[in-house]
């Protein structure tokens, strides 16, 4: 009886780990924080002028907030197609197939390319032709980042959406069919209905993936600390402008970096509990 | 029926076949355009980086940047290798196995057992908000908790923590995903003979849902063994073999940064990123092929 009580406790404290680990991160990060929220206040969020020249040290993170945001919604934009065409191959139109095991095979293999590697494919096999199309500083920018981004959450915006699809029930469907609909109708008019909430909880937790993508976007983008005015402007985002400049920081700037993490930790919480939450909703 | 009326009926099936037709040659072109960068960046991987592979490779340190420019200048491939990335690799993701493992399975039954409660459900709900938390803000953490106070400098230690925290809530998720898809008739056989709770565990839960587990960790570790961004902050890297865990530690992706911003090594990019998505992509084959045998 005894030892079982003792077994309970240990499972129980194991897991407390985890609870003082996320609690533990948000209180460091808050605390790395302060120095500089309490030099700027809201002007570090609202403010773009990021400068840690000594004696003129201004920190402001807007650059890099409007920066995040425009990449990754760029990266949404140019992934959706692509990967709800793929979910609609693996969950509908060849599904349990040899073919859609194939290509389901691959659109995973995409999940298992490390980010540095994507960079190094955009910088050199990806920019060139940018460059040839015409594309202006020499090839960085958001355009050239999002592109990447886009590729690295296909895998998880297509795995999510096509679970969703096979989810939709079979007898809804063919009521459908045996009205006379089209594929394309039963497609329009009963899958994307009944899955559509699925589908964009899985769109957000994609989304929230591409906020916190730091290597392949420091490779690409250019990194220049001002609010991106255009889609082929060179810009930063919070994840890359902390790899960027974090090896010379220290006080202030060390303090206005953690910021940027705090914020980044923040919105990507925010983003993957919204997703999490409409997920949970459904089933 | 009128034959006008017919012939709209006629007319409009065609248009709406034709739009069927349409749309699925849509969706075929999109997902043949979706499965290219992967076809791309394989090839070209191995097309660039397979002839630098060689025992060499394997086992020696990198050049410095002189002697790799005489090497380029003299039309020689580059001399040396990664051994000093291969064994930090393997030393930070070992150490961050031997963090995360343990706590993340223990977690796991915690949450398999206690249904509905609501200390579960926190834990579940903050373990999905930890899986979502960037690396890079991993690394800031590992930097604040270990670089700082522990070691005193960047070290292999503080790589590993960012690393475990990162694989932690994958082997939580798989492991109770796992037990949930065990009998539970085979845990009350084995509670009615008398068995203490501690040996359910370890003699019951754990044996039967080994391949599920061993799936999730293996996944786990394939996903922080091509991280870059944490390590930067953490491990910084190292031109020597290091196997002092409080001391800078080189990984393969550290290499790769660093080759990729020094431009005599620019030759080496390539098959130290083909050798690092060898390693991630037989991880990844071969949780998938453990999972597909058990289900």
């Amino acid at each position: 009886m005894n030892s079982d009580k003792i077994t309970k406790a240990v499972l129980l404290f194991s897991s407390l780990i985890i609870l003082f680990v996320a609690g533990g991160i948000l209180f460091s990060l808050v605390q790395g924080a302060i120095p500089a929220f309490k030099n700027f206040g809201l002007k570090f969020i609202f403010s773009n002028n990021w400068n840690p020249t000594e004696g003129k040290e201004n920190y402001g993170a807007l650059p890099f907030i409007a920066g995040t945001i425009i990449t990754s919604v760029v990266a949404l934009l140019i992934s959706l197609p692509l990967s709800f065409s793929a979910s609609l191959f693996l969950g509908e139109y060849f599904r349990g197939t040899k073919m859609a095991k194939v290509l389901g095979m691959m659109v995973d293999l995409l999940a298992g390319i490390p980010s540095i590697v994507y960079g190094l494919w955009g910088f050199y096999i990806l920019r060139p032709v940018l460059i040839d199309l015409g594309l202006p500083n020499q090839g960085f920018g958001i355009f050239t980042a999002s592109i990447i981004l886009a590729i690295m959450i296909i895998p998880y915006a297509t795995s999510l959406s096509t679970e969703i699809i096979t989810m939709v029930p079979n007898e809804l469907k063919e009521a459908a069919y045996s009205l006379g609909a089209t594929k394309l109708e039963v497609i329009t008019n009963v899958i994307v209905p009944t899955a559509r909430s699925g589908i964009v909880a899985g769109y957000i937790l994609s989304f929230g993936r591409a906020l916190g993508e730091t290597m392949a976007i420091t490779m690409l983008i250019g990194n220049s600390n001002v609010i991106p005015n255009g889609l082929f402007s060179t810009g930063n985002t919070m994840a890359s402008v902390i790899a960027n400049q974090f090896g010379e920081a220290e006080g202030l700037k060390l303090s206005a970096l953690i910021a940027v993490g705090l914020l980044l930790f923040l919105i990507t919480g925010i983003i993957n509990a919204l997703g999490k939450f409409i997920i949970k909703k459904m089933a | 029926m009128s034959t006008i009326a017919n012939k709209i009926l006629t007319d409009n099936l065609k248009t709406r076949t034709l739009k069927n037709k349409a749309f699925k040659s849509l969706v075929v072109a999109l997902s043949v355009i979706t499965i290219l960068p992967i076809i791309l960046i394989i090839y070209k991987l191995i097309a660039k980086g397979i002839k630098q592979i060689s025992f060499d490779f394997i086992l020696k340190t990198p050049p410095d940047t002189f002697e790799a420019m005489t090497a380029l200048t003299n039309g020689e491939t580059i001399p040396g290798g990664i051994a000093n990335g291969i064994t930090g690799t393997l030393l930070m993701v070992i150490l961050a196995s031997v963090i995360a493992i343990p706590v993340g399975v223990v977690t796991g039954i915690y949450l398999y057992e206690n249904p509905g409660k609501f200390l579960a459900n926190l834990i579940r709900n903050v373990s999905d908000i930890l899986q979502g938390v960037p690396s890079i803000v991993l690394g800031l953490i590992a930097y604040m908790w270990i670089v700082k106070p522990v070691t005193n400098g960047f070290s292999a230690l503080a790589g590993s923590v960012s690393l475990s925290i990162m694989m932690l809530p994958m082997i939580v998720r798989s492991t109770e995903e796992t037990l949930k898809m065990i009998p539970q008739t085979i845990k009350e056989a084995a509670l009615a003979l008398g068995v203490p709770y501690y040996k359910v565990i370890i003699r019951v839960l754990i044996p039967t849902s080994f391949s599920g587990l061993l799936t999730g960790i293996l996944l786990g570790i394939s996903r922080v063994l091509g991280e870059t961004a944490p390590l930067m902050l953490t491990a910084l890297g190292s031109t020597i073999i290091n196997f002092n865990v409080s001391k800078p530690t080189s990984a393969i992706p550290l290499l790769i940064w660093e080759f990729y911003n020094d431009p005599n090594m620019v030759d080496l990019i390539w098959s130290s990123s083909l050798l690092l998505m060898a390693m991630v992509l037989t991880l990844n084959i071969m949780s998938k092929r453990i999972a597909a045998r058990t289900k």
